[in-house]
């Protein structure tokens, strides 16, 4: 069903690059896809282009629909849209699949020219850097100068405060939501569990699995468990499943007896039969590596977002444990020291780090207003 | 000066130099702010717990932050501001002499706002045996957010035992400026005041 609220019927286009694309772990990328979908129009001095970035397990499909009877909109629909807080009757919204995805974009299930075959383990290593120096590479080619906003959630909003401070001159606005600055420990260490799952996996085969027609289910469906656990609050799966037994009665065994462990296992099905393990091992490196100060004395976030030049809004959720508001508030603290136009909102979810693709009204409300302010 | 903001935020605008770096404590819909951007090209940033003020202040094209005045303004660095404002806010602080401190680490000098409890009509009240309700003090007993209302005289000694120059009062009732018997005669208390030496 289409609603009049919605982009409509959409398709994703692909952009070829031949130009190599030197990679921060050194190695050269000869040449590489990025596919990618476009809203709304862009204004003749385009000045109105937004750039969505997505997170561990998004993709290039944010809004609309691929077919008439397509059961399912892309992952951000409720956000952009005409009419939408991310306003497409303003707005020239792209969204693209980062490098080394499996959605369309070069990534390790893509075929190798060199050898014909996909690529598997020899894919290398990418970071939020390579992501945002290749998204730039997509803006040229799309003739887009500088970007009104660059808005992105949990990874998609480091990808936005990298932006700022990788290309300062070409974003005028941040939209920097359930994010951090960088992982902590804690992070980094849900990250590896869920590596080692996939890794562990015999039918992993050192990331060659292609060559075996199998993929590492096991492993991936553990890990996407895993970080589901992560991404909700003890609020809302206590709500949402509590004790609640499936049949009634326990059954003395260890087949799926509580509501929870039927929801995480029916999450990790689905999600091992439709992403490729290789992809999600590279996009949780990319979040465990990402740092802003690395380069930087002490650690000082303020020094490293010294050459932004954007405003920015920055959102928290109350429940978010993984990205917790003290996370965004570092984020913050360190604009403020920049002297920075910023506002900071602190909104009261349940959700968990899902929230920020849930619909709350005042979350919302703020994306929509600061949208409403941004000129274009 | 646009007639539609408070007749203190006028007042308080006519006392902020141009260009200089402001920020607002519960800054509510964030009027105050935006009236100084757009006459004093101010930078500046608003402090509001509440969420519809948070998304008024995003309307009013104000800089915001979320956050809770009584946790202390640790985001802000020291003398990072010109100007610090506290509007009709001291009252409803649970610990006054933190924030006090907090605006005057922060900022070179602090200006606060708030309701006069010495005001006449508020006198007038306590003496009838009743706790004062006015269009200063527009709140029952029972549902009120203040919890530290003070007079003109109990601000000035706060001030002076803790070291702190007032710099200016003004004392208003309505629009109207008073000089005679302020803390009998005013119902709003506007102070400018700075760490001394």
């Amino acid at each position: 069903m289409l609603d009049a609220a919605s982009v409509g019927i959409v398709a994703p286009q692909t952009a070829h690059f031949d130009t190599p694309l030197t990679l921060k772990s050194g190695t050269v990328m000869p040449a590489h896809d990025l596919v990618y979908e476009t809203y709304g129009k862009l204004n003749a001095d385009r000045s109105n282009a937004i750039l969505i970035c997505h997170a561990l397990s998004g993709n290039h499909h944010i809004a609309g629909r691929y077919s008439e009877n397509d059961k399912r909109a892309g992952w951000w629909d409720n956000m952009v849209g005409p009419g939408k807080p991310i306003d497409t009757n303003r707005f020239f919204v792209i969204g693209l699949n980062n490098l080394g995805g499996c959605h369309g974009s070069t990534g390790p299930s893509s075929i190798d020219p060199a050898s014909g075959k996909p690529y598997g383990a020899r894919f290398p290593l990418v970071t939020v850097e390579d992501w945002v120096t290749s998204q730039a590479r997509l803006a040229d080619t799309l003739g887009i100068r500088q970007f009104a906003a660059v808005v992105g959630g949990s990874l998609g909003g480091m990808q936005a405060l990298q932006w700022t401070i990788q290309y300062p001159e070409r974003v005028r606005h941040a939209l920097v939501i359930a994010a951090a600055p960088k992982l902590t420990a804690q992070n980094i260490a849900f990250n590896d569990v869920a590596r080692q799952a996939i890794l562990t996996d015999p039918d992993f085969y050192g990331g060659d699995y292609y060559a075996h027609d199998t993929t590492p289910k096991r492993g991936l469906r553990l890990a996407r468990m895993l970080g589901h656990i992560t991404y909700l609050s003890d609020d809302v799966m206590g709500s949402k499943f509590g004790r609640i037994l499936r049949h009634g009665a326990f059954n003395y065994g260890y087949d799926v007896e509580f509501e929870i462990e039927s929801y995480l296992r029916y999450q990790g099905d689905k999600f091992a039969e439709s992403f490729d393990a290789n992809t999600y091992l590279l996009m949780t490196k990319a979040l465990d590596y990402f740092d802003p100060t690395h380069h930087h004395e002490h650690g000082d976030l303020s020094l490293a977002l010294k050459p932004a030049r954007a405003e920015f809004l920055v959102v928290s959720f109350t429940t978010d444990w993984r990205f917790s508001p003290e996370r965004s508030k570092e984020i913050v603290k360190a604009l403020l020291d920049n002297q920075r136009p910023v506002s900071y909102a602190e909104v009261t979810s349940s959700h968990g780090h899902d929230a920020f693709l849930m619909v709350e009204p005042y979350y919302h409300g703020l994306v929509r207003a600061y949208m409403d302010k941004v000129t274009v | 000066m646009s007639p539609s903001i408070r007749p203190e935020f006028a007042l308080i605008a006519d006392r902020i130099k141009s260009s200089s770096r402001v920020l607002d404590l519960g800054c509510g819909d964030g009027a105050l702010l935006n009236h100084l951007q757009q006459h004093r090209q101010i930078r500046g940033y608003g402090v509001e717990i509440s969420d519809d003020s948070v998304l008024a202040c995003v309307q009013n094209g104000v800089n915001v932050i979320q956050t809770d005045l009584e946790a202390g303004l640790s985001a802000f660095e020291s003398g990072s501001f010109d100007y610090v404002i506290l509007s009709h806010t001291l009252q409803t602080m649970r610990n006054v002499d933190s924030i006090m401190a907090e605006m005057l680490r922060v900022g070179r000098e602090g200006i606060v706002t708030f309701p006069n409890f010495g005001y006449w009509r508020h006198r007038m009240q306590v003496i009838a045996g009743r706790m004062p309700v006015s269009r200063s003090l527009p709140y029952q007993w029972f549902d009120t957010p203040n919890v530290h209302l003070c007079t003109l005289n109990d601000f000035e000694e706060f001030c002076s035992s803790r070291g702190i120059r007032i710099i200016e009062r003004v004392v208003m009732t309505g629009r109207q400026t008073i000089g005679f018997a302020p803390n009998l005669l005013g119902s709003l208390a506007v102070y400018r005041f700075e760490k001394l030496g």
